[in-house]
């Protein structure tokens, strides 16, 4: 009875894919800001936070119409990347994938801020007093005591970009194989007669990969930090 | 061997400027809360920046406001045990006390973990975790960690503070050990002349940011009785 057609199994994939490059291709940007939002203080801190916060509240709409009329093929940054690296992300999976990691960066910023707000900053002085260089001391005290909300951003972010379908239904549009991840797929399920068991066997993986990422956050967060402070 | 430290700084209400020469042994800094006892070793650190003034240690220039010298901390070869609990939870005993050990050039060190690690009494704790130690064996560790760098200086900030007199009773041997057996000067912040009275050779009274006097011990223990 349980059967995923090719078509689901392709969505799935697409998702998957997505996710992945999503996460991978902001992870070092979400890094940076938290920790440039967790150390320093200058001028516009606040609207540069604002800024990376907005796609959580704004419409998704909104900010794929934004990605739109950035990234187009008329919109500057578009024709900035075709004109010089002969890319084009609008209507393609990439196009996806940046949609994706813009509406999952509040997420992981917010988680990896904390965790680097939490590390004791007298540990990276003492570092300093045994010899450790900044950069020795970012390596060997700040990254691992802060690795835990590193990772939990990272998967709040996988789990967002999996699922999200505003942004990107808006920015790359409903492409089979190309655009089309789970949310959309669903949502074209359920435009089309007969499609509502194919759409309730996505959904269904779309609760699991979402109930799995949030446990999976929460007991990386919680394992990693036990081991810290026992044994 | 010749240690000078000649500085001034303020925090806050408070004005420091002082001036005291370090020889071998141990030389206490030995004042009332607010003295500016933590201050002058955060200078000597590097961790606090004075506003004028010159630390010179073995002919080598750490700050000198007139010549702009200003060496980071990593590079002033200090050795430091805060007053509070600063090891890194994330790695075990031995972890910590090699953090800075392997920093150095091996040419370089001239204090091992084979004679440390005995002397503090820590062989059987190498593999715990910081968490795991109760606060006088952490303080221990702390010691053992900060010695390893080979230090030409080792900076103590009131290290039995924070441990109830049980404990202070177990870490005292292994200092006077400390002071008896390595040729690392140490400068030991405390408000309790007891302490001074067991391990110091010299002592500096401070008070309100001032070097009241300089005393040989003997001299500083009949003086304040």
């Amino acid at each position: 009875m349980l059967e995923i057609s090719p078509a689901d199994w392709e969505a799935l994939r697409l998702s998957l894919k997505v996710g992945f490059w999503s996460v991978a291709g902001s992870l070092p940007l979400g890094f940076a800001l938290a920790y440039v939002f967790s150390r320093y203080t200058f001028p516009l801190k606040s609207v540069l936070n604002a800024i990376v916060h907005l796609p959580l509240v704004l419409p998704p709409v909104v900010t794929g119409f934004a990605l739109l009329l950035l990234f187009g093929n008329r919109g500057p940054l578009g024709h900035l990347l075709s004109a010089v690296f002969g890319i084009t992300i609008a209507f393609r999976w990439t196009g996806a994938a940046v949609a994706a990691a813009i509406m999952g960066l509040p997420l992981m910023v917010r988680a990896m801020r904390l965790s680097i707000d939490a590390v004791d900053r007298r540990l990276e002085t003492a570092a300093w007093t045994l010899g450790a260089s900044r950069w020795r001391t970012f390596r060997t005290i700040t990254l691992p005591l802060s690795l835990p909300g590193i990772i939990a951003g990272a998967i709040l972010s996988f789990a967002k970009s999996f699922g999200e379908f505003g942004a990107t239904i808006t920015f790359v549009s409903n492409i089979p194989g190309e655009t089309r991840t789970v949310p959309i797929a669903i949502y074209s399920l359920l435009q089309s007669p007969g499609g509502e068991t194919s759409a309730l066997y996505l959904a269904g993986i779309s609760v699991l990969v979402s109930l799995a990422a949030i446990l999976g956050a929460e007991m990386v967060e919680r394992r990693l930090s036990t081991r810290v402070h026992t044994v | 061997m010749a240690f000078l430290i000649d500085v001034e700084v303020s925090r806050g209400a408070l004005e420091i400027a002082v001036a005291f020469d370090v020889g071998p042994g141990v030389t206490a800094l030995f004042g009332p809360s607010g003295a500016g006892k933590t201050s002058i070793l955060n200078m000597i650190a590097g961790i606090l920046r004075p506003a004028r003034g010159r630390i010179v240690a073995d002919g080598v220039v750490m700050f000198d406001s007139t010549a702009h010298v200003d060496l980071p901390t990593q590079r002033r070869g200090v050795g430091y045990v805060f007053q509070d609990d600063r090891l890194f939870p994330h790695l075990s005993v031995r972890g910590n006390l090699t953090y800075g050990y392997r920093l150095v050039p091996p040419d370089r060190r001239y204090v091992h973990p084979t004679e440390v690690v005995p002397l503090l009494g820590l062989t059987n704790l190498m593999d715990r975790r910081p968490a795991t130690l109760s606060g006088g064996e952490q303080q221990r560790v702390a010691i053992g960690r900060a010695l390893l760098t080979s230090p030409r200086v080792l900076l103590l900030d009131e290290p039995l503070s924070s441990l109830d007199a049980n404990r202070k009773a177990e870490i005292m041997p292994y200092l006077e050990r400390l002071a008896g057996q390595l040729r690392v000067p140490m400068i030991y912040v405390t408000h309790d002349f007891r302490e001074v009275e067991r391990l110091a050779r010299r002592v500096v009274h401070l008070a309100a940011g001032r070097v009241v006097r300089i005393e040989e011990t003997a001299a500083a223990s009949t003086s304040h009785r």
